[in-house]
């Protein structure tokens, strides 16, 4: 159900800058944005009943954001398009002390099964390190790899292994 | 012209390993199960000297089976014998040299009591005129297979200079597509596929089973409650004890030569998977690397001095090893950009590994004896295969390779020249580990 939300701008920006992402986010410039800050040409909303700095902007919700994050071939860096979905679980466990996360690594099935496994452990560490840097308490986030054992698509080929090197966000409580 | 005749040669060095290698390569690949010329023999169907008409097991045919399945020797159909003698004393050579073979078994079951028998069997040389082995062995219906293995072993090892492994087991992992999921499974089975003896099912992976040297547990990892742990299980009992479940990763144990430790990768609340020794009674670890970079598959030298392992490090996948009391981790491998999951030979001659070759993981080997020998000869053609395993012979290796959709188990001598696949059963094979010798 889309909700609409009073953001910070202040978190934005954090949320940006932890997703570190080089160039494909439009304005307003991640690299020029402080932290607590003004972002671009916010000033221009001018909203009365709003501070400076503030906005309405909106804010899915994180079970609409969906719970998989998918990764390249022999990467564990997060794609730009998935920033958004980490954010928007990051935003709930921070607001809900009580929710917590178990991240589940996989990956593709090709190469030796205990490295995968260490493979999916990091990629799942991408997750949980950016789920911290946006708010999340370490003991909200749980992390385990499957490494290839788990795929979601069964299959020898590049399609099965893009929807295989994956991070799963399961709740668990 | 000094330095032109020097570069002539070098490229000619270099032509010519060019040309062997894809030589090499062309040949194994052609290979599939007659990779040497095998050896005629004769198992002659065994007497039976007992109560009832039916003896309880063919062991001929068991000795046979074994023999042709090694790819070394070609029995003769019983219906091509000119005579079926069962003691030694009934052997003509001549009749068996017409037929070209170049040695004959004979052996009879005797009845010795209720659940009681003995098995006899005599090894002679067509061409030498004399017996090369013979033994009478007691045996029960429970021990009798086990008998007949054994006794492949003593004729091929006989024939062959190199020790059978017919009377040993193989433990390999299966997943089951269900229509609630997949099954994981657990198995032990002899060698040939007989007496498979599921020892662990689970809804959750079940991954890397390791034999300990005595042959009588398997150290396993198991995702029960959708977290790593580390089992040790007692085959013959089924208890199994919990040794390491932490945060994080709890994986690729692999017991110590003298059974006492496991090499297990531990990856903690942070995820560096790191290699980590265990005592198994107390369950105290040590860690030995500490590198941020995956450390994972560690095995242990068969003299217990070394681990090997796998650690990206370098950017990719390669081998390294560490001495077992601690220290700073060595390379062994520099060939390709992928060499992963090391196992030595039981005989330290020889490193396994996966290696990624021209786009395919294939099980190679390296000579760890002769320093200027360290290219990797590479063993299997598939395009995934993984797990290599040392029979504990040396001679040979399992793996893992994959046939259409399924995992199916492969063998292949360490020298590359006799391949078989195993006949596949249900469902998705995976991790094969042969176990040590078993104690008769």
């Amino acid at each position: 159900m889309p909700q609409h939300k009073l953001v910070i701008l202040g978190l934005l920006a954090v949320l940006m800058a932890g997703c570190g992402s080089k160039d494909t986010i439009p304005d307003p410039d991640p690299s020029e944005t402080v932290p607590g800050g003004d972002i671009g040409d916010m000033d221009d909303y001018g909203n009365d009943g709003l501070s400076s700095g503030e906005e309405i902007i909106y804010e899915p919700d994180a079970s609409e954001m969906g719970n998989v994050v998918y990764f390249d071939y022999d990467s564990s860096e997060l794609r730009t398009e998935d920033t958004d979905i980490v954010a928007s679980h990051a935003r709930q466990l921070s607001m809900n002390s009580s929710l917590s996360v178990r991240l589940e690594g996989h990956g593709d099935e090709r190469g030796s099964r205990e490295y995968n496994i260490g493979l999916g452990e990091r990629r799942a560490q991408t997750v949980r390190r950016l789920l911290l840097i946006q708010g999340a308490s370490a003991s909200q986030v749980s992390t385990v790899s499957f490494g290839e054992e788990r795929p979601a698509v069964e299959g020898s080929n590049e399609a099965a292994y893009s929807q295989n090197r994956r991070v799963e966000i399961t709740y668990t409580n | 012209m000094m330095r032109l005749n020097v570069r002539l040669r070098l490229f000619t060095i270099l032509l010519v390993s060019i040309l062997m290698s894809d030589f090499a390569v062309a040949e194994l690949d052609i290979v599939i199960t007659d990779g040497i010329k095998r050896r005629p023999i004769a198992i002659v169907p065994f007497g039976w000297e007992g109560q009832g008409a039916e003896v309880p097991l063919d062991v001929a045919k068991i000795i046979s089976d074994d023999l042709s399945r090694s790819g070394r020797f070609a029995p003769i159909p019983v219906e091509d014998m000119l005579q079926k003698p069962t003691d030694g004393t009934g052997v003509d050579f001549d009749d068996w040299a017409i037929l070209g073979v170049e040695a004959v078994v004979v052996g009879k079951v005797e009845q010795t009591g209720e659940n009681a028998y003995n098995v006899q069997f005599q090894l002679f040389d067509v061409f030498g005129r004399d017996q090369l082995v013979g033994y009478r062995m007691p045996a029960s219906r429970g021990t009798m297979r086990r008998v007949s293995h054994r006794t492949a072993d003593m004729i091929y090892e006989e024939l062959t200079g190199i020790k059978g492994v017919f009377d040993t087991k193989v433990a390999y992992v299966t997943a089951r597509s269900q229509a609630d999921g997949k099954l994981f499974s657990l198995t032990v089975a002899d060698q040939d596929g007989e007496n498979e003896n599921v020892i662990m099912e689970s809804r959750n992976p079940i991954m890397s089973p390791a034999w300990s040297p005595d042959s009588r547990r398997l150290a396993y990892v198991s995702f029960e409650n959708n977290r790593s742990s580390i089992f040790v299980q007692t085959l013959r009992t089924g208890n199994r004890i919990q040794v390491s479940s932490k945060a994080g990763i709890n994986g690729a144990p692999a017991f110590s030569p003298d059974g006492r430790q496991l090499v297990l990768t531990l990856g903690g609340v942070d995820g560096n998977p790191d290699i980590h020794v265990m005592d198994i009674s107390s369950r105290q670890t040590r860690r030995l690397t500490t590198h941020r970079a995956i450390d994972t598959e560690g095995s242990w030298s068969p003299d217990g001095k070394y681990i090997y392992f796998t650690s990206d490090r370098s950017g990719g996948p390669q081998i390294y090893r560490v001495a077992a009391s601690g220290g700073t981790p060595e390379r062994i491998t520099f060939e390709g950009s992928y060499n992963a999951r090391p196992r030595m030979s039981p005989d330290g001659t020889r490193l396994a590994m996966v290696h990624l070759f021209q786009g395919n993981y294939r099980i190679a080997v390296m000579d760890m004896i002769d320093e200027k020998r360290r290219d990797l000869l590479v063993l299997s053609a598939g395009q995934q295969d993984e797990s290599p395993s040392f029979a504990p012979n040396s001679d040979t290796l399992i793996y893992a390779t994959r046939a259409t959709k399924n995992g199916v188990l492969e063998t292949v001598t360490a020298d590359g020249l006799i391949r078989q696949t195993l006949a596949p059963g249900s469902g998705d094979i995976r991790e094969p580990v042969w176990s040590p010798f078993q104690r008769f």
